[in-house]
């Protein structure tokens, strides 16, 4: 049995419209070590996807299906179930470090809450282990700062925090949700290859949400698309970029500015993200999507294996994409 | 943070200067003046009364003599009313009762007050929620002068177990009714506050990061919600501290207290430039002295003030 499993995920919020539908009917696999990336683009449900994992959802959410980790259930726990494994066994990155640390808390208080709570180790020892982390997530003169509030770091600095704090009690999956969206180009770059380093020294498994393309391809070994709350295509990072097998991939892909190619207007997707507020009953992309049919609208395609380990959820065949 | 106490002390001075000017200049543009009363006077006497507390002088005389005798001598003048009474004495006898029963009110309604918010944030949109917002309402839209003779009817004339008014040197019985009546909005509109600055710091991404360390919901709660949540009231209990402590006409009245409160109306009534110009330093400066404290305690919770 896989480390975690999800299986037909699906996340709901009542709001005074209606309900929307933000994930509908995700299911994967991951094991220990691995890394995965969830791309999609904005509003595609992909962090509601990393909430609903976590138990995060807001108070207006509902979660159905299942998320077995290591057999147990996730989905709808109760605090005592979830919250020992919080932290500890899973943890978060979240998209905003500005906002997501606690401005009114030093950082090393913050830190190391997670140890004294789950640990029960004492506040020195814990205080050593946060200089400890702050040193691997690579923070100069850690010992000089771990006593400072989050206001007194940079943007980069306070995200490295949120992945000291991450890791602080060694998490068997760490979940990153954007970590490198409110942050600028070359501090992505910095965050990135901390990641990269990191995960392999813990080796834990990793969900790396994010909307860019190339934050993916540097870090996964695996890659599911999501569009409309639907995953369109799963496949290992070298396939789907050399070949990708959905219409919407090949759209982004394509959407990828290019340094070689100048002077050309940049590409898009014609069309814009479906209202989830009226899910569309058929394949999300289907009013995109230039190969769509009467049958796209219909109903939308089951995710099917097509090569190992690569699978797709259209109605077109590959040759007919061609 | 010395020197930042130091200066805003410094700064109070001319406001309260200017406090004083404004003050004497409105209260001298107001028809009437002290010695108008039904019972008509000889001219003879008003002119003897004018001359002795130096009415004939020029106003800007009269402010000029007020603040030297303030400076040099704390000295608020005599009562132009009572014959033998100085404003010293007034406010000697009167801010001690309203002091003791809105100190009171004050803790009373703070304490309730908070955990009511409290309570109604973590329980939102649910009956609890309802419940307290519904008795908050009320309490809010209860003026004092309608609480406090119900509240006699029902303590005094019906159950007979609190004495209907008196102050009696501030024994608990006496002190019941009137900390009550004074807490009751106060307590509603506190909840209120709390509660939506708690659901706003419930609803951040901060506390979203605390549930991820699968911290209990108490932790959470305590550690990290709290302090940010009671920040927007501490700025509103200053000014409420100061406006409890000086006292409520209502109270006074209805209770029989003798507090400043009733004191300052009576002034204003009366045209006794000296009360009412003593009473409203004495709330300038409390005023003045409780928001620096709100400011200097606002450095000690929020790690990005620094003075």
């Amino acid at each position: 049995m896989a480390m975690l499993e999800v299986r037909n995920l699906g996340v709901t919020f009542a709001t005074n419209d209606g309900t929307v539908t933000a994930v509908n009917g995700v299911n994967f696999a991951l094991e220990r070590g691995e890394t995965l990336g969830i791309v999609g683009e904005s509003g595609s449900g992909k962090s509601q996807l990393s909430f609903a994992i976590m138990g995060l959802l807001a108070a207006n959410g509902t979660a159905t299906g299942s998320v077995l980790f290591d057999g147990q259930e996730l989905l709808n726990a109760p605090p005592k179930v979830i919250n020992p494994l919080r932290a500890v066994k899973i943890a978060m990155v979240f998209q905003d470090p500005m906002t997501s640390l606690n401005p009114y808390m030093r950082v090393c208080d913050q830190m190391a809450e997670v140890l004294i709570h789950h640990k029960g180790m004492s506040k020195a020892h814990a205080m050593a282990e946060c200089v400890r982390m702050l040193d691997a997530v690579k923070i100069p003169d850690a010992k000089g700062r771990f006593r400072l509030y989050p206001h007194e770091f940079s943007g980069g600095m306070r995200q490295r925090v949120m992945i000291a704090m991450a890791l602080m009690c060694g998490p068997d999956l760490l979940i990153a949700d954007e970590p490198t969206t409110a942050l600028d180009v070359t501090v992505q770059a910095q965050i990135m290859s901390l990641l990269n380093a990191l995960q392999k020294d813990f080796g834990m498994a990793t969900i790396l949400i994010t909307h860019d393309l190339g934050v993916i391809a540097g870090f996964c070994r695996d890659v599911i698309v999501l569009y409309g709350g639907r995953i369109m295509e799963k496949a290992p990072v070298e396939p789907l970029f050399a070949s990708p097998a959905h219409p919407y991939t090949r759209g982004l892909i394509s959407a990828i500015p290019r340094v070689d190619t100048h002077g050309e207007t940049l590409v898009t997707i014609p069309g814009t993200p479906p209202n989830m507020l009226r899910a569309p009953k058929g394949c999300p992309f289907a009013p995109r999507c230039a190969h769509a049919g009467d049958d796209c609208a219909d109903s939308p395609a089951p995710l099917t294996q097509f090569a190992p380990g690569r699978l797709r959820a259209c109605h077109r065949s590959l040759e007919e994409l061609a | 943070m010395f020197s930042y106490i130091a200066r805003r002390l410094l700064v109070a001075i001319p406001t309260l200067l200017i406090l004083i000017v404004l003050s004497a200049v409105l209260m001298h543009a107001a028809p009437g003046g002290p010695f108008n009363s039904e019972r008509k006077l000889s001219p003879e006497v008003i002119a003897n009364l004018t001359a002795k507390y130096g009415l004939d002088q020029p106003l800007w005389y009269q402010i000029w003599a007020y603040i030297r005798d303030l400076v040099l001598h704390f000295d608020f003048g005599p009562s132009f009313k009572y014959k033998d009474r100085t404003v010293n004495d007034i406010i000697a006898q009167g801010f001690p009762v309203t002091l003791k029963y809105g100190f009171w009110s004050f803790i009373i309604a703070t304490v309730l007050g908070i955990v009511a918010g409290v309570v109604a944030a973590i329980n939102h949109n649910k009956a609890t929620d309802y419940l307290v917002l519904t008795i908050a309402i009320v309490g809010a839209v209860l003026p004092g002068y309608v609480l406090a003779p119900i509240m006699v009817l029902f303590f005094t004339l019906y159950l007979g177990w609190l004495p209907g008014g008196g102050w009696e040197d501030g024994e608990w019985r006496y002190l019941v009714m009137p900390v009550l009546a004074l807490a009751t909005g106060y307590i509603a509109s506190i909840a209120r506050l709390m509660r939506s600055s708690m659901l706003e710091t419930l609803n951040s991404n901060f506390v979203r990061t605390a549930r991820a360390k699968g911290l209990p919901e108490w932790k959470v709660i305590t550690g990290h919600v709290m302090k940010p949540a009671l920040l927007p009231i501490l700025s509103y209990l200053g000014p409420v501290f100061v406006g409890m402590v000086t006292g409520s006409v209502v109270i006074d009245m209805y209770f029989s207290t003798g507090g400043i409160g009733k004191s300052f109306v009576d002034s204003a009534l009366n045209r006794d430039y000296s009360v009412m110009l003593g009473i409203t330093l004495l709330v300038g400066a409390l005023t003045i002295l409780f928001n620096l404290i709100v400011d200097v305690l606002y450095a000690f919770i929020d790690p990005k003030i620094r003075y």
